[in-house]
């Protein structure tokens, strides 16, 4: 099956879309590609404005910019694939009623865009970390598989909400409310120290973009990142995230593979 | 029965149906009252009934069927771009379905970068589409526009483009939906010239089409798709006669009110007089068309033109031309023999005064009549009296 998943003709249509993607996405605009640095870079810098320095969050923890500015850039990944990939399906209509391309492949190029957004902004935050004289450890080396995670978490979001916008176009405004709710219920502009009821912070941790984002930031700019092995005081729990995000990719996968057979006739 | 390496595509008892919702919600009205009622209706339409048949290697095979019998659908199966709801289709080798040209042709992107999109979504990796590029810029004649954004491509231009990545393309089977007759004349022969390659070397082909020159010129076997049923296989040539049948009934049947309603606004009537049989002839037989005109115009060169149904012009004269004299306001046109092939026909009249420049009253779309032979000795548009000898 995996033969079949990574054949010639599956990598040659993956790598046109993913170019054909980058090639129009800036299309007409005067930066172009530096946008995908620039956006949330703007971000960052309205948040690091008003929450370290209006509202004096993060005083107690050290290189708290480039912590903002890590957690920022994975969940702007996060949000980036989840939404390109909820319209891709709807998007490519004309191929899916007209030919036969692997359905997945249109969902796969949407992340792989967002995928190459992410390395280009992990540049940035590795800037960051020089100019802020971040001690740069060997445990660098277990970011990929933190990265591997949100991605398999995002992965199985996508081809459940891609697949789910086909048959309920109302999946976009809801998944935009999710979101946003997501965004605050995540310890991305604060710290996770600011909220002091601990099974408040357990519940909070059991997110895998939570516990994603603050294994990041422990192994990458801060040992005082709270992760939650130490909001449970077990290291065991970490498991409970990961599952999450691996069964989310199952059961996106299996309704995938479920509805992509009607996709030409209910688009 | 041949054998099964011998299959190209092989369909078995496959079943077709779509659903048809009933209404969209456009009220926030209707939304809540269909959340209440939970799924929204529809209605089951059945396009395709147990559909078996094989294509084998090599073939040229011709679907046709009219507008809604479900040949479409049926290509589509056929394509795996609709799973069947009953039964199979299975593909020997690789399949590579044109449904429509330049799919995912990008109006931003360049020919080249086109060129190899398209064919990266017909399922041909870099290195193979790398080695067909030069053919196919070649074969659209377009090579100093390879470079340019599509957009700037004059519509025949990307026609012409799309077209050729199609009959470049090298595959196992090929599936056409009516997607043959692109670009102007010259183009035409020359994608002819490349189907008559296709057939020489026996490349399998799929063709689904309307038109029945086609079929005669090209397939090896056809089916007759109606209302989701196979009603006519095997000889091209009696598969598309019979097509003409279907056809002719259905346009029969709506003619006579058509022909009838049609000439009333206008100055000039023409009318067939001997419409006995719901305006069906068959070759060989006389008919007689009275055209008649207002009294107030003086009309001194009457015309008269048979035009066929798709708009090709059969034969027209008028009585100039003919040394005929005008008397009253009508005049009959007889036809001796009709000597023209199977088809829709229409009649168009015109009524000039003086000079030919001086146009008193034109019908553009005068009575429909069929010619319809049953007993067929001859083929083509016209019957051109002729003997043998050696």
């Amino acid at each position: 099956m995996f033969n079949k998943i990574f054949s010639k003709q599956n990598k040659a249509l993956l790598s046109e879309l993913v170019r054909t993607d980058f090639k129009l996405r800036y299309q007409g605009s005067m930066l172009g590609y530096a946008w995908s640095l620039l956006r949330p870079l703007l971000l960052f810098l309205i948040l690091y404005i008003v929450f370290a320095q209006f509202l004096r969050l993060g005083r107690d923890i050290e290189h708290f910019p480039v912590y903002l500015l890590l957690g920022i850039v994975l969940w702007t990944f996060f949000t980036d694939m989840t939404n390109q990939s909820l319209g891709s399906i709807v998007g490519r209509g004309d191929l899916i009623r007209k030919i036969r391309i692997p359905r997945w492949i249109i969902v796969v190029s949407s992340s792989v865009s967002a995928l190459i957004n992410l390395i280009l902004n992990m540049l940035v935050v590795l800037l960051f970390m020089i100019i802020n004289d971040v001690d740069i450890t060997s445990r660098v080396l277990l970011l990929p598989f933190i990265l591997a995670q949100v991605y398999v978490l995002s992965l199985g979001l996508s081809l459940f909400l891609a697949a789910a916008f086909v048959r309920f176009r109302d999946i976009n405004y809801i998944w935009e409310v999710l979101l946003q709710a997501a965004f605050y219920a995540t310890p991305i502009i604060y710290p996770l120290s600011l909220i002091t009821n601990t099974s408040f912070q357990q519940i909070i941790m059991l997110n895998p973009m939570a516990q994603a984002i603050q294994d990041a930031r422990n192994v990458l700019v801060t040992t005082q990142t709270q992760t939650i092995a130490e909001v449970y005081g077990s290291s065991a729990m970490r498991l409970v995230p990961l599952t999450i995000s691996f069964l989310i990719l199952i059961v996106g996968v299996w309704y995938f593979r479920r509805e992509a057979r009607m996709f030409a006739e209910n688009l | 029965m041949g054998k099964v390496q011998d299959v190209a595509i092989k369909v078995s008892g496959v079943s077709k149906a779509f659903k048809l919702p009933h209404e969209k919600q456009s009220s926030i009205k209707g939304l809540f009252i269909n959340i209440f009622r939970g799924r929204r209706t529809y209605e089951k339409q059945q396009v395709l009934k147990d559909i078996s048949f094989d294509i084998k290697k090599g073939e040229f095979f011709g679907i046709v069927g009219r507008n809604g019998s479900g040949k479409s659908t049926l290509l589509k199966l056929m394509a795996g771009i609709y799973s069947p709801d009953e039964g199979r289709v299975q593909v020997n080798g690789k399949l590579t379905p044109f449904i429509e040209l330049g799919v995912g042709f990008n109006p931003e992107l360049t020919g080249r970068e086109n060129v190899f999109l398209n064919g990266a979504l017909l399922g041909f990796n870099r290195k193979e589409m790398t080695e067909m590029y030069d053919e196919i810029v070649e074969f659209a004649e377009i090579e100093k526009f390879m470079d340019q954004k599509l957009k700037n491509y004059s519509s025949g231009m990307q026609v012409r483009l799309a077209f050729s990545i199609a009959i470049m393309s090298k595959s196992d089977v090929f599936v056409f939906d009516e997607v043959l007759a692109v670009g102007d004349e010259a183009f035409q022969k020359k994608s002819l010239k490349i189907f008559d390659e296709y057939k020489a070397r026996k490349q399998t082909i799929v063709l689904v089409t309307h038109d029945m020159e086609t079929v005669k010129r090209f397939c090896t076997r056809a089916i007759l798709v109606d209302d989701g049923n196979i009603i006519a296989s095997g000889d091209p040539h009696q598969v598309s006669s019979e097509y003409s049948g279907l056809n002719s009934a259905a346009v029969g049947k709506q003619m006579e009110e058509a022909n009838t309603k049609k000439d009333k606004k206008s100055d000039v009537h023409v009318k067939i007089l001997d419409a006995k049989n719901k305006n069906f002839f068959e070759y060989g037989e006389t008919m007689t068309v009275r055209v008649t005109w207002n009294k107030k115009l003086d009309v001194r060169n009457v015309g008269v033109a048979i035009y066929k149904a798709n708009g090709e012009y059969v034969f027209g004269t008028n009585t100039i031309l003919d040394k005929v004299s005008l008397q009253g306001n009508s005049i009959d046109y007889k036809i001796d023999s009709l000597d023209i092939g199977n088809g829709v026909y229409n009649f168009k009249a015109g009524l000039f005064g003086k000079t030919d420049k001086e146009v008193l009253g034109y019908l553009s779309k005068g009575p429909d009549f069929v010619v319809e032979t049953k007993t067929h000795k001859w083929e083509g548009v016209t019957y051109i009296p002729h003997s043998w000898g050696t």
